[in-house]
């Protein structure tokens, strides 16, 4: 076992269903993450502030208090883009360029170093903000989320800007729905209870666990099985559902300080059905990588259905696992 | 996303006179994990017994006060935050029919990084109580 200093966080966003629902404030979820350990905390500001983007000092004292109370610090800001915000244009660079900058500003104020970016953000508005974040200090990291991946072309174009530059302000954050080596269960029951047939959906959990390029399954599923609309669209989450080469992540150490680390379940015993977290620890523990794995719940929408969301106890088990993987299981 | 909760159990009502409502409200909620500028909100489809109302006949408020569908998409400076209600009021002459009828909610989001909009819908069974 590779002992590492890597540290364990939560994103707010894994407890999306307690939030919407009222049934846990900010207060409730930093408290718990701190009581399992984990104690860096990523937010979104436009989830998790009501009267985003107007916050006054007072609110910047609330949220450094908190965290002061409980032991836990701001590790991530995640930042969004409407450059649809209006009807009958898109945003100008200019104006994406400002909207980016009011977000290094606030997360500036807020005492943060990592602002994740959205994937679709152009790797040249992106260089006209690298001044602005190299003067604030804060990392611009483009997240790398399915079907994106390490090695695909427009993510490499954000490394190419990053070097060109010759910055360290401006880099990737990859999510760990990139690495998804087995297809997930709670995805499979859903398309199930709308209608797809267990022979199909078999075939599709098969077609994944082979790696078959979703095309082709895609194709079958549609035309040759004459498949329902919830088994084409259960075939079409393949596309969305690579499992990328855990190895090479080490190589990227460079350009990133923080992780989503994405799930969609944990299983009781405390390991993921899906997602490779003990490749990919490893190779991040081999690189002596020291950032935050945040967690990020995303099973609350493929359940909510037909079950209470429990995000807590799925924060949890995920934990339990990542100090299992960092430490040996020392510290839970 | 959050389908099932964006039409709020128990908020249902008519308005105007009792004797003869001018139409009905309920409480909503925007299906997204964060909040959204209103201008962003292409559409509020509210249907009844599956036979949707004119989008004329809806109004909008988060709190300020009410909005028709036309006047959102230019309210650059107002959002519907995260897990909060708003309330959509529907012009309907005699108020929400009597007894029980399926309501109906969509959102169609114009969400910047979405290659199509994002569209949430709920149907829930309601009555308005006496």
């Amino acid at each position: 076992m590779t002992k590492s200093t890597i540290k364990r966080g939560v994103s707010l966003y894994s407890f999306q269903e307690e939030m919407f629902l009222g049934r846990m404030g900010i207060e409730d979820c930093v408290a718990f993450a701190s009581s399992i350990g984990a104690k860096g905390i990523e937010i979104l500001p436009e989830q998790n502030m009501p009267t985003f983007p107007r916050i006054d000092d007072a609110q910047i004292d609330w949220w450094r208090n908190l965290m002061a109370k409980h032991g836990t610090e701001l590790t991530c800001y995640d930042m969004f883009l409407d450059t649809k915000l209006r009807k009958d244009r898109l945003m100008t660079d200019e104006e994406q360029v400002e909207s980016i900058r009011r977000d290094l500003t606030l997360c500036n104020r807020l005492g943060i170093r990592n602002m994740r970016m959205l994937v679709f953000i152009r790797p040249d508005i992106l260089a006209k903000c690298v001044p602005y974040a190299e003067e604030l200090d804060v990392h611009m990291g483009v997240e790398v989320h399915a079907p994106w991946h390490l090695e695909h072309a427009w993510i490499l174009r954000t490394i190419e800007e990053a070097d060109r530059l010759g910055t360290k302000h401006l880099g990737i954050l990859p999510d760990m729905g990139i690495f998804v080596k087995h297809y997930p269960p709670v995805y499979r029951a859903r398309f199930e209870r709308q209608g797809a047939r267990p022979e199909v959906t078999q075939f599709i959990v098969d077609q994944h666990e082979q790696k078959v390029m979703a095309e082709y399954t895609i194709y079958e599923v549609a035309v040759k099985m004459r498949g329902n609309k919830a088994e084409v669209a259960m075939a079409e989450t393949l596309r969305h559902s690579p499992y990328a080469n855990p190895k090479r992540i080490r190589e990227y150490i460079p350009y990133f300080r923080h992780i989503q680390a994405k799930f969609y379940e944990m299983n009781a015993d405390c390991t993921d059905p899906s997602i490779a977290y003990d490749e990919v620890i490893g190779a991040l523990a081999r690189g002596g990588w020291d950032g935050y794995l945040s967690s990020e719940y995303e099973g609350n929408r493929w359940i909510q259905d037909v079950q209470e969301v429990d995000s807590r106890e799925q924060v949890r088990r995920q934990h339990v696992m990542f100090d299992r993987l960092i430490t040996g299981g020392e510290s839970i | 996303m959050f389908d099932k909760y964006l039409i709020v159990d128990g908020t249902l009502r008519n308005l105007g006179p009792a004797t003869a409502p001018t139409g009905f409200a309920f409480d909503a909620k925007l299906g997204y994990y964060r909040g959204l500028g209103l201008s962003m909100i292409e559409d509020l489809t509210i249907s009844i017994d599956g036979v949707a109302v004119p989008r004329t006949a809806v109004r909008f408020d988060e709190g300020p006060g009410p909005l028709t569908l036309d006047e959102m998409e230019t309210a650059y400076d107002r959002r519907w935050a995260f897990g909060a209600t708003a309330t959509i009021g529907v012009e309907y002459p005699g108020g929400f029919p009597s007894g029980r009828h399926q309501l109906s909610l969509t959102e169609r989001l114009r969400v910047s990084y979405l290659p199509f909009p994002s569209i949430n819908s709920d149907s829930k069974t309601l009555e308005v109580r006496k």
